[in-house]
């Protein structure tokens, strides 16, 4: 693979990854409490702050090697109560493996994760235990049948950490599941039907009623509607919305696909091989990316009214991108398919603010994130849409 | 452009009252359908999932699967009729004269050859160069699809490969024999939108070079936007509408077509609407005394649901199949949101 040049050669044991599901409450004698939620537990974050991730780092061992991938790198990233954050990225960015170190199912190998204030990375053994069966995050995967139980009705799944936890007489846990249901815009009748016998639309809707019923305090949803046609896609993204308004849930939603986030996300972060290249407000990051891979990202992105293809030819390199492989160490991540790269970018650049949004809560990570527009403006369109075609 | 001082391009594919059964030969997936494909031109499929798109590639290819075949209608190839046309026909023609790429191109290629062998292959056998030839014929349509260091991955195995190089071999393959059509079925939806924006472009690219005429298939209407002259809405096994593309994405004439447009990622990055249509298609092969929109259609009337309805010609050229397509004013999603996003 092409990761070759990303290894690190640091051995520290961290790669074991556990497995067990987020909802694990096979531990559990007593229903856990909802979570407390944010600004009750008093921790250092600003008011609001649900989960704040730091300098979060993961690795994997090499299959046979003694090296270590570096999957993430000095990772950052906040979610507030009630705001839909969306991670956006090509395949193999480490989407999927930020979620799952942010759940505690991948091991990280630096870095913080805080879930209203309290180090959920640091957490072993019975305090990671009793979290877990908190229900506090919850996961919602691409592919409902990875939460629904294919041989259980849809109810005994949705229920099924009620029941395991022993909360309430059957009868109660019938009506909380119904109540999930509902939350999630079904029938309560869906309840005693089996997967397969549901739309994926309602599969998916269903796993989110499962994830709901914990009370959650934070979804990661990865990839929840890739596998929907445009009209559930938008039927799941409005439940979406409406749970993070009426249970003021933080929610993120990883997608490689920009259209899905433009319609509920209030923020977008952006990752390229492991690392956070911009992170900022949705709307003014789509209509003015500071970073040249966002940029690209748009520029790419098919529309209906027709795409500007010269914006997108005009943000590749001239001539053709270099080998990924041949990354050199400490480069910044996007260099070998950057057309502004300079000498300047053999260094790793610094997230930092933009410059008309001081306050941080837009951060670039490009040295001529400034700059590179100039460059665009000044260039001769190139002329053909691909330089490479032979004419 | 296939239309040009001369007048419109030959007609290149004809496909006439196309009915296609699948699992048993009374389900129907798809209907009656009319088309055609002129010489150079791009003609997109768009539908939802189950809409009859792929079995209506396939049948032009000759390479239903089994339990699936035509039961009506006429495909005319260029003056061949490929309605049971015998293999050795076409050994003639697919590879040659009509060639496909679908979505896994990892399926269409010997994990244990080198990829620049399997096209030297093809060059080879199917198209008659010599073995020497072959070699450099193949590494510069490697290079012309716009892989870097052709010779490099003229011996690489397809593991070694990510899915957009993949996707660049299989069409270096497709186009190698000169094709005067190329199906492209969901060719670029498992790739990474920068990679599918170059592919959309190279092959807008063999398209102009090579006069070559396009039958583009996607769930995304934007895709399809983005190269085809004109396009074909399928719904439920039945063409609803077709017409030319920009006319169809900014004024919609079937009221199906306006729902996709209304879901679809419209325009406007900053903050799309969320538009749904409520409700299902009908199951595959359902026989329905009327118009198989009718239970998600906002228009719908008794006389929809209760009698058949015509796909008719427009005066505006286009073909739509919707009883009540002269009374109806539909917003144009589209355009109504471009207009937003303008703001
Ligand atoms: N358990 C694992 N062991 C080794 N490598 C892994 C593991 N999980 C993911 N990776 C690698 O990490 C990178 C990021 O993967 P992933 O997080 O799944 O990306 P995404 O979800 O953005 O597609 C990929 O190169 C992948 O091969
Ligand atoms: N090999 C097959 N056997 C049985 N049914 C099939 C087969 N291929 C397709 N179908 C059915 O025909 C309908 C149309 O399929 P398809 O052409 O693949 O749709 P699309 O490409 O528009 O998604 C679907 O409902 C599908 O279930
Ligand atoms: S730091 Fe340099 S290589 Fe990286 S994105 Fe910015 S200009 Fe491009
Ligand atoms: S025929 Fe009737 S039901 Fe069908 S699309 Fe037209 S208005 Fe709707
Ligand atoms: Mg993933
Ligand atoms: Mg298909």
């Amino acid at each position: 693979m092409t990761h070759a040049s990303l290894t690190d050669t640091s051995h520290t044991d961290t790669s074991h990854t556990d497995t067990t599901e987020l909802a694990d409450t096979s531990q559990s004698g007593v229903l856990a409490q909802p979570y407390a939620g944010p600004g009750e537990s008093g921790g250092p974050d600003p008011a609001g702050t649900l989960l704040r991730v730091e300098g979060l780092g993961v690795s994997f061992a090499q299959p046979g090697g003694r090296r270590r991938v570096r999957v993430l790198d000095d990772v950052a990233l906040t979610v507030r109560a009630g705001e839909i954050v969306g991670i956006v990225g090509e395949t193999g960015s480490g989407k999927t493996t930020l979620a799952r170190a942010i759940a505690g199912l991948t091991a990280p190998d630096r870095g913080r994760v805080h879930l209203a204030g309290e180090d959920i990375a640091g957490l072993r053994g019975r305090a990671r235990r009793r979290f877990r069966r908190v229900g506090a995050i919850q996961f919602i995967f691409q592919d409902p049948l990875r939460s629904l139980d294919p041989a259980l009705t849809v109810g005994t799944s949705i229920g099924e950490g009620l029941a395991i936890a022993g909360s309430g007489s059957r009868a109660q846990r019938a009506e909380r599941v119904a109540d999930a249901l509902r939350q999630v815009g079904l029938d309560p009748a869906v309840a005693g039907r089996l997967p397969a016998q549901i739309s994926g639309g309602q599969r998916q809707r269903a796993s989110i009623a499962r994830a709901v019923i914990s009370d959650p305090a934070l979804l990661l949803c990865d990839e929840p509607v890739s596998a929907l046609d445009a009209s559930n896609r938008n039927h799941i993204l409005l439940l979406l919305d409406e749970l993070r308004q009426r249970l003021s849930v933080g929610i993120a939603v990883i997608s490689h696909d920009l259209s899905t986030l433009a319609g509920i996300a209030d923020r977008v972060v952006v990752l390229y091989r492991g690392r956070v290249v911009e992170d900022g407000p949705i709307a003014e990051v789509f209509a003015r990316p500071r970073h040249p891979y966002t940029a690209l990202l748009i520029a790419s992105a098919p529309d209906i009214h027709g795409r500007d293809r010269h914006a997108a030819a005009r943000l590749r390199p001239v001539g053709t991108s270099r080998d990924p492989a041949s990354r050199r160490t400490g480069e910044c991540v996007f260099a070998h398919r950057c057309r502004f790269a300079t000498d300047a970018c053999a260094e790793t650049p610094p997230r930092r603010a933009a410059t008309d949004h001081p306050g941080g809560d837009w951060v670039v990570a490009c040295h001529h994130a400034d700059t590179w527009r100039d460059e665009l403006d000044t260039a001769p369109a190139p002329a053909a849409s691909r330089k490479d075609f032979p004419t | 452009m296939p239309e040009s001082a001369a007048g419109p391009a030959e007609v290149l594919l004809k496909v006439d009252g196309l009915r296609i059964t699948v699992g048993g030969e009374r389900t129907e997936a798809v209907r009656g359908v009319s088309f055609e494909v002129r010489r150079g031109e791009a003609v997109g499929i768009v539908g939802e999932s189950g809409s009859g798109k792929t079995l209506a590639c396939r049948s032009v290819l000759g390479v239903l699967a089994p339990g699936c075949a035509v039961s009506g209608g006429t495909i005319d190839f260029d003056g061949t009729s490929l309605v049971g046309l015998p293999r050795r026909g076409w050994e003639q023609l697919r590879g040659t004269r009509i060639a496909a790429v679908f979505q896994d191109p990892a399926s269409y290629l010997n994990p244990s050859y080198p990829v620049g062998h399997q096209l030297a292959e093809q060059l080879r056998v199917k198209h008659g160069r010599a073995r020497r030839d072959a070699r450099a014929d193949a590494v510069r349509l490697l290079a012309a699809m716009g892989l870097h260091d052709p010779e490099r991955v003229y011996r690489q195995y397809p593991h070694q490969l990510s899915g957009g190089m993949l996707q660049r071999v299989v069409l270096a393959i497709a186009v190698s024999g000169d094709p005067e059509l190329l199906i492209a079925d969901e060719a670029t939806t498992a790739l990474d939108v920068t990679i599918q924006a170059e592919v959309l472009e190279l092959l807008a690219g063999l398209r102009a070079e090579r006069g070559l005429a396009v039958i583009a298939v996607s769930h995304d209407l934007a895709v399809i936007a983005e190269f085809c002259d004109r396009v074909l809405v399928f719904y439920a096994g039945e063409l609803v509408e077709a017409g030319p593309t920009q006319a169809v994405l900014h004024a919609p004439r079937h009221p199906y077509t306006e729902a996709l447009l209304r879901v679809a990622s419209v325009g406007s990055w900053e903050r799309r609407s969320l538009a749904v249509i409520d409700g299902q298609p009908p199951h595959v092969g359902a026989e329905l005394p009327g118009c198989r929109f009718a239970d998600r259609c906002a228009f719908a009337t008794q006389q929809c649901r209760t009698r058949p309805v015509a796909l008719t010609e427009q005066p505006d050229g286009r073909s739509v199949r919707c009883r009540r397509v002269d009374e109806l004013a539909l917003s144009g999603a589209g355009a109504a949101t471009a207009a937003g996003a303008a703001s």
